[in-house]
């Protein structure tokens, strides 16, 4: 295990590779690795990586009633600004407290100041339901309990209004660990289902509502009775409990599941719904879960997945064969590196993520070729050298490194499009193909460089 | 505490990143925990560089504190120094590693590296962008440019050098061509710019010039200072931005170098004068216009405004602090009280107050200004990708004048365009409601606010129905102010209700 602060000992599902090995169809015809024997090259240097904070750009759209505080400073401020592209929404539900000397010198009271802000933020959105209080790196250094300061304030707000407190900073979260974080702590928040409930299916990570729809609907005609989390409102929390079958929809919410799992629920391992496979296989953890009947899987995934397959040998003929390389930024890169090999015929030669959680990806890592290097954490100029030396077709990496390769001949795709747009689902698979197809064919378009 | 949801100035290091980037051969150290890296995008992303800035982040996590973070920082500012071989490192903190206090300038003294290396103390929870520019740049032209006066041998040539511009500077890039063209014409050298495209080496040669022309006082106002103290430089320190002003600049750099201002006075490409003085240019008569930006950049549009383009003044404010004696004076000379602040949600009050027609301002402003359907344009940064456009476009000197003609008109409602507007008000397919068609299609109609309301209940004056319909057609950008005049006119007059003659004598009592 590396050293990883806040992550606790990741769930060691014993069942998961029996079921694996039950559920693997005979389609991989390439010699597979169990994820336990895969070597990862870890990494500890300089980082390119956003911090969790940044993870509020997309879920204050998700949770449509909540709004994000953070306690920090004004670098705080001026990240969320720069990674939201300035200014999107005239007045966004996030904002940040930021700290000035007077925190700091003990010369104003810390906790009075913050309840002063909220009662500020509160008068002027009283439509708010939920509101996070979202640590930052300052705020951990100087140990501000935001925990209490949320209990505190909730005892003045209630039942107006939850107050939530998780951590965002860049000492303990990487970028898409903020949702981890956030949807861990309102899991706390969750109804416990009744004991004598009937099990049903929680889809947690969130999703962009138009693909929560899509899926609501392959669920119903599956006969799965579901429940997606976060909610788009945070009154709408689904209670959990035993009765609680987790399908994870995103791979970075190790946290959230363990938190899911201390509550009695059960995970039902699978590949992420990336691609016309990968979409399959994650219906399928809930279709074997709830015993559809295979031919009544097939009927109801077979129009979607030709749709998404016929959507994907667009894009095939341009990516099947070029090779890429994966900068860490999201930990999404194992399971888009198996949608992009498998599903598309391109070659992995580095994936790298910033943190390797070896059983929630164990039905990707599994599907990697493997002469892919795996890496786990950073250090950003040796992984430059190695990325340089390779050459790939195609480089996935995060804003700061984008302009800087390409200026050196080599074709990117920003990692964080990954993260902003649909992309899940059958659906969406050929919109996913087109993100990396998309940088190549302008390429082609625009010939050699000026 | 302060809440904040969009802030014009990023943290003091982020201006020490700025002045790095713009350099070469020198690199940055910066202490601070992972994610502070997002700073490298706004260079190779908003303003598309080539490169990645040089600075290396220690980018320490939970598990490296109260172990060993000092020597992370040793290990970083040695492995940067090997990596990239600069002439000049300088090395810091950012707001966490602050309060961790780590020392990185003793620290990397210990490392006893070959080169200069300079400590940088921004104290972050004080301090802004646009003060850790001007502290970086002071620390660096003092280090390097040395103590002691160096006698200066006899020149040929007149020179100077040009400080101020830096990588995301709002212009710099250009400003730098146009200003070097203007000193060309003159006969005087440029012996320096910088930080833009400067070695530490060159910022050593710097007291070998005759004065300097410090084009950003915001950034260089400091070190010019320090320059003209130490080694006796005489600064000019007038911004040429409109014809005037350029004028004035080409005079003073003149009298400075001892040379004939009249080679670069004669400006063949010099078009806005004549520009702003054609028949065609009468509807930008008195158009109200509020200004808000970085302060000395807010302070040469509004002049620019009023007596090059014959605009009216109606809002003057910085989000710079540091100015705000310079901006007070100059609000006050057109009768306006300055905005001094980086509330944005203040900013955009008071533009909805003032009822503009055109607001100048940074990017924040232009969202302002969408959402209150006003014309925009951009003068300050912080900025957009979209203000760094690939064309050739200065704010500074003649042609600069040019750009600034054509980019604060053009999204104005143009003269003839007025005339149809107030023509067809209550056409069925070309009304007030539909937008006007300057702004893009589908714009919002324009907000309630301005929309004719009768007074408030409680404020015991009554609209009659013939005021309101008389209200209505006075054009949606000054109607609210016209309703609001009549109000407290009839309100002074004690009267309870508003007529039509109510509202044509407030008018004719608000106008001088």
């Amino acid at each position: 295990m590396p050293a990883w602060p806040r992550t606790p000992e990741a769930p060691r599902n014993v069942t998961l590779l029996t079921a694996l090995a039950a559920r693997q169809p005979a389609r991989s015809a390439a010699p597979e690795i169990t994820s336990r024997e895969r070597p990862v090259l870890r990494e500890r240097g300089q980082r390119e990586v956003f911090c969790g904070l940044t993870s509020i750009v997309w879920l204050h759209r998700k949770i449509q009633d909540a709004f994000f505080l953070v306690v920090g400073s004004r670098t705080c401020a001026h990240l969320l600004q720069s990674a939201a592209g300035v200014m999107i929404f005239a007045e966004p539900r996030f904002a940040t407290a930021i700290m000035e000397e007077r925190d700091l010198a003990g010369m104003a009271d810390a906790n009075a100041e913050l309840d002063r802000i909220v009662d500020e933020l509160l008068q002027r959105r009283p439509d708010i339901k939920t509101l996070f209080l979202v640590g930052s790196c300052p705020s951990e250094v100087i140990k501000l309990d935001l925990g209490r300061a949320a209990h505190r304030l909730s005892t003045r707000y209630a039942p107006r209004l939850r107050i939530v407190s998780y951590s965002g900073s860049g000492i303990e979260t990487t970028f898409t660990q903020g949702e981890d974080a956030c949807l861990a702590a309102l899991a706390a928040e969750a109804p416990a289902a009744p004991a004598d409930a009937s099990p049903s299916l929680l889809v947690v990570g969130s999703l962009p509502d138009i693909v929560e729809d899509q899926f609501a609907r392959l669920f119903e005609a599956l006969g799965v009775p579901v429940a997606f989390f976060p909610a788009r409102r945070s009154d709408r929390i689904p209670a959990i409990g035993p009765s609680t079958r987790v399908l994870l929809a995103q791979p970075f919410l190790g946290e959230t599941l363990s938190r899911l799992q201390s509550r009695g629920a059960t995970w039902l391992p699978a590949a992420f719904p990336f691609g016309a496979e990968g979409t399959t296989d994650w219906l399928r953890a809930a279709a074997e879960a709830w015993g559809v009947a295979p031919a009544r899987f097939q009927a109801c995934v077979a129009p979607g997945r030709a749709r998404a397959e016929r959507a994907l040998a667009r894009h095939r003929a341009l990516l099947a064969g070029k090779s890429v390389f994966f900068f860490p930024d999201s930990q999404l890169e194992p399971s888009l590196a198996r949608f992009l090999t498998r599903e598309l015929g391109m070659r992995a030669l580095e994936v790298g993520t910033p943190y390797l959680h070896r059983d929630i990806t164990a039905p990707e890592l599994a599907q990697l070729a493997p002469e892919t290097v795996l890496s786990e954490g950073q250090d950003v100029d040796l992984q430059l050298a190695r990325c340089r030396s390779l050459r790939p077709d195609l480089t996935v990496c995060g804003l700061g490194l984008a302009n800087p390769l390409e200026a050196e001949g080599l074709a990117t795709k920003w990692s964080i499009e990954l993260v902003f747009s649909p992309v899940h689902g059958f659906d969406q698979a050929g919109d996913l193909a087109g993100l990396f197809a998309r940088p190549l064919k302008r390429r082609e378009l625009l010939g050699a460089a000026a | 505490m302060k809440l904040a949801v969009w802030t014009y100035e990023g943290p003091p290091h982020v201006g020490a990143l700025r002045v790095a980037t713009a350099m070469r051969g020198l690199h940055y150290v910066l202490h601070a925990p992972q994610g502070d890296t997002y700073a490298d995008l706004l260079f190779t992303m908003i303003e598309r560089r080539d490169r990645r800035p040089p600075v290396t982040y220690t980018t320490f996590q939970a598990r490296d504190l109260g172990s060993d973070t000092a020597d992370l920082f040793k290990a970083a500012a040695r492995d940067a120094y090997d990596r990239f071989q600069p002439e000049a490192m300088i090395v810091g903190a950012s707001c966490t590693a602050e309060l961790i206090q780590d020392d990185p300038g003793g620290l990397a003294r210990a490392l006893d590296l070959p080169v200069p290396v300079i400590a940088l103390d921004l104290p972050s929870y004080q301090k802004k962008e646009s003060w850790g520019a001007a502290e970086t740049f002071f620390q660096l032209v003092k280090s390097l440019a040395g103590p002691a006066p160096r006698a200066r041998a006899a020149a040929v040539q007149p020179a100077c050098n040009i400080l101020g511009p830096t990588a995301l500077g709002f212009r710099h890039r250009d400003d730098v061509i146009e200003v070097t063209r203007i000193l060309e014409r003159l006969g005087v050298r440029v012996n320096v710019t910088a930080p833009w495209g400067a070695r530490p080496q060159d910022l050593a040669r710097l007291p070998d010039a005759d004065f300097n022309v410090v084009l950003y006082p915001e950034i260089a106002g400091v070190a010019a200072a320090w320059l003209e103290k130490t080694h006796g430089l005489p600064a000019v320190r007038i911004q040429p931005i409109g014809v005037k002003a350029t004028r004035a600049f080409i005079e003073e750099v003149a009298r400075l170098a001892g040379v004939d201002p009249a080679p670069a006075l004669d400006a063949p490409g010099s078009r806005s004068g004549w520009w702003s003085r054609s028949v065609d240019s009468n509807y930008l008569t008195q158009k109200r216009v509020f200004v808000f930006g970085e302060a000395n950049r807010a302070i040469a549009a509004a002049r620019v405004a009023a007596d090059e383009f014959g605009f009216e003044i109606v809002g003057l404010g910085a989000y710079n602090r540091e100015f705000a004696r310079e901006v007070r004076a100059a609000a006050e000379s057109y009768g306006l009280a300055a905005l001094i602040t980086d509330d944005y949600l203040e900013v955009e009050r008071a533009i909805a107050e003032a009822q503009p027609e055109l607001v100048l301002g940074t990017q924040m402003e232009r969202h302002i200004a969408k959402r209150l359907c006003l014309a925009c344009a951009v003068i300050s940064a912080p900025a957009h990708v979209q203000d760094f456009p690939a064309r050739y476009s200065p704010q500074m000197g003649f042609e600069g004048a040019n750009v600034l003609f054509d980019t604060w008109a053009h999204p104005l409602v143009m003269g003839l365009e007025e005339h149809l507007l107030a023509m067809f008000r209550d056409d069925f397919e070309f009304n007030d409601a539909a937008g006007p068609s300057h702004l893009h299609a589908g714009a919002a109609p324009p907000p309630v606010a301005a929309e004719p309301e009768p007074a408030a209940a409680d404020a015991a004056i009554v609209w009659t129905a013939e005021a309101t319909a008389e209200l209505s057609k006075i054009p949606f950008f000054v109607r609210g102010k016209a309703r609001r005049n009549t109000e407290a006119f009839a309100a002074s007059q004690g009267l309870s209700a508003i007529r039509i003659d109510t509202l044509y004598d407030a008018r004719s009592h608000f106008t001088r």
